[in-house]
């Protein structure tokens, strides 16, 4: 999923100061997920602006609403009666959903309510850790299924550096040895031998080297 | 001014807390009347948005009662509901609420006399930290 | 031969390499690297020129390894595949052969978080293997990495590092491995002062017979005090300075630690001369360069052999 993480209140409010009436809009699916930016979460912030902003004076209505999927136009066509009278937006998805917004109601300011960090997994309650960087050519089908592009500090794909120690990376304790899961991982495989082919340096043009990247579907594309 | 009475919401667990509530009354221990209680079925159950919600609307305390530690119904909800009161504490200072209007606090169910206690500890704590500033703000 | 550097003379020709580094200034001193050079004057084969070392901004490793070599020296230039991407490095790489500079190191270099430049981004286009594979084309088959034909194509013997110290170990004889595979021609190793350890790494490296197809510099470094002992053996990572040493350099006072320092690496030179497939050191005296004379001294590396 894409995980992501609430701004600190205070930039919130700067975002808003200067209106009088915002819809603040939740997304359903990843930042749900990641407890940044679904139902609840529009509940807690609204209150919390509503409150934060009652302290310096001033009252503003916050209207609140969770769409099925931000980045979607689908259903981001839902807001357009709800639209009325709001002044401007303020978006709880992650940087996709903020900018289906600001693309589809160019009239409208719309401000990120949230800091998009990574694409990753759960490792445990409340636990999200990176696991994926989109570099558009997959190859954890020769690294044991475990992401040297993603997990590795130094981005190495003949690693490990100099700098594993005990399984750490040595830019923290906190941090996993990529290649020392990689390895531990070819051999429970038995496929150590693949650890001596070296990986070629990266086209990064399908990572995002060569511009935006989009997918098309002819099939599917209307 | 006239005098200020403070508005505590407290959140019991149905299993302990809520039950010392009972027992304080049976036995006709003292509490202040600014406490009202509302029973849930396990202070795991008690949401971020609860706490928040009941400060939106006017509460100047709120605590959450819940069972000691190791004796809940659910197995751990009360140590998940102490890990939420200080995340909600953190989120409270950042909209400018003391955080010291928020408290978990655990009670066993044949602890009356230490709810009635607890009770009052907090209404005088909140007492002298006066109205909660959205209280004051919504006033004006 | 595949180059002209005097390096690969030395090796070539059988005998025990001696090199050293030397920082360059965090500003622009050229007399700064001067001086430092004119202490390895006559005492080593090639100059390391370290690269924004321990990720802090210092002059360019190629404007250093320009100033040595006008002063007659040999440069070792280290390129790190963390500031700069392909193009940059071959840039580079052209730019120091093109200035009569024909010995390198390829390395991936510390990772920003522990300098002085902690936000920057880490570039790491390519790894230190591929940055070698990528030097050996553009040597042998005069091409860019990206395919084009190179004229011109620069004579680098290609250096590469190993750390026999770090995890998991038995992974670090199979890496140094597919370095010599993408076209290391020598290696310089992290400082050893866990000696047994090293051993047991040459003799995995021997039983591939990975010492007959690139030459091995072993790497060592005089400790000038008790508390630089202490630092690399808790703060530097990949470092291996087992309590022993710290004990050692404890055991003498303040004002002759510098001498203890001096007489282990002496001593662990010494052993290491012992070690099968050792074709050379490499003397890493942190801002200490002036040193690195009475240690070539008293290993018995000197007068440097003429080749």
């Amino acid at each position: 999923m894409i995980t992501a993480e609430r701004k600190p209140l205070e930039e919130l409010i700067e975002f808003i100061r200067p209106y009088k009436r915002i819809l603040l809009l939740g997304c359903n699916e990843c930042v749900t997920v990641c407890a940044a930016g679904g139902r609840k979460e529009v509940g807690l912030l609204a209150s919390g602006l509503q409150m934060a902003l009652l302290k310096s004076g001033s009252n503003i209505e916050i209207r609140q609403h969770t769409l099925e999927r931000q980045c979607d136009p689908e259903y981001v066509e839902e807001l357009v009666p709800m639209l009325d009278g709001a002044e401007a937006i303020m978006s709880m998805a992650c940087g996709c959903g903020v900018q289906q917004l600001a693309g589809r109601f160019r009239d409208k300011p719309v401000f990120p309510a949230v800091n998009t960090k990574f694409m990753g997994a759960s490792e445990r309650q409340g636990v999200w850790a990176e696991r994926c960087q989109g570099c558009g050519n997959c190859l954890l089908g020769v690294t044991g299924g475990i992401c040297p592009i993603a997990r590795c500090a130094k981005q190495l794909m003949n690693g490990p550096c100099g700098g594993s120690t005990g399984g750490h990376c040595e830019i923290s304790d906190d941090v996993d040895c990529v290649w020392q899961l990689i390895w531990d991982r070819l051999k429970a495989l038995g496929q150590t031998e693949r650890y001596l082919d070296i990986m070629p340096a990266k086209d990064w043009r399908p990572a995002g080297g060569s511009g935006p990247r989009k997918i098309i579907r002819e099939d599917l594309a209307e | 001014m006239e005098k200020f009475e403070p508005v505590i919401v407290a959140f019991c667990c149905h299993y302990c807390a809520y039950t010392a509530a009972d027992m304080a009354g049976s036995q006709r221990l003292p509490y202040p009347a600014n406490v009202k209680i509302i029973r849930v079925p396990c202070s795991g159950k008690v949401d971020a948005l609860h706490i928040i919600k009941a400060f939106e609307k006017g509460a100047d305390g709120v605590y959450v009662a819940g069972c000691l530690e190791g004796d809940c119904h659910f197995k751990n909800g009360n140590e998940r509901a102490a890990r939420r009161i200080a995340y909600v504490k953190n989120y409270l200072e950042e909209i400018g609420i003391e955080s010291e209007r928020l408290e978990m606090v655990m009670i066993s169910a044949g602890m009356g006399q230490r709810f009635a206690q607890t009770a009052t500890e907090i209404t005088e704590k909140i007492r002298a930290l006066g109205p909660s500033p959205i209280r004051t703000a919504t006033a004006l | 031969m595949k180059t002209e550097s005097r390096l690969e003379k030395i090796l070539a020709a059988g005998h025990l390499a001696v090199t050293s580094e030397c920082g360059p200034p965090r500003g622009a001193l050229p007399d700064k690297v001067r001086e430092k050079a004119k202490y390895l004057k006559g005492v080593v084969d090639a100059i390391n020129v370290t690269d924004n070392q321990t990720a802090m901004v210092r002059m360019s490793s190629l404007a250093a390894s320009t100033i040595i070599k006008q002063e007659g020296l040999n440069p070792l230039f280290q390129v790190t595949s963390r500031d700069r991407n392909r193009l940059a490095i071959q840039a580079d790489i052209i730019g120091a052969y093109a200035l009569g500079i024909d010995t390198m190191l390829c390395l991936s270099g510390d990772h920003t978080k522990f300098g002085d430049h902690p936000m920057a981004m880490n570039v790491h286009d390519i790894d230190s293997i591929q940055m070698i594979q990528m030097v050996r084309d553009m040597r042998d088959k005069g091409i860019f990495q990206g395919g084009a034909e190179l004229k011109g194509a620069p004579k680098m013997f290609i250096g590469a590092a190993a750390n026999p110290f770090a995890d998991p170990f038995e992974l670090r004889v199979m890496r140094l491995a597919k370095k010599i595979a993408a076209g290391a021609d020598f290696i310089q190793t992290q400082c050893i002062f866990n000696v047994e350890k090293f051993e047991r790494w040459m003799d995995g490296v021997r039983a591939k017979g990975l010492h007959k197809k690139c030459y091995i510099l072993a790497g060592v470094t005089p400790c000038k005090s008790l508390g630089a002992a202490r630092y690399m053996a808790k703060k530097v990572p990949g470092m291996d300075v087992p309590q022993a040493i710290v004990d050692r350099m404890a055991s003498v006072p303040k004002e002759k630690q510098a001498e203890e320092g001096v007489a282990i690496c002496v001593e662990t030179i010494e052993r290491l001369k012992q070690v099968e497939g050792v074709a050379g050191f490499h003397i890493m005296a942190i801002e200490w360069e002036e040193i690195v004379k009475e240690i070539c001294e008293k290993a018995g590396l000197l007068p440097r052999p003429q080749v």
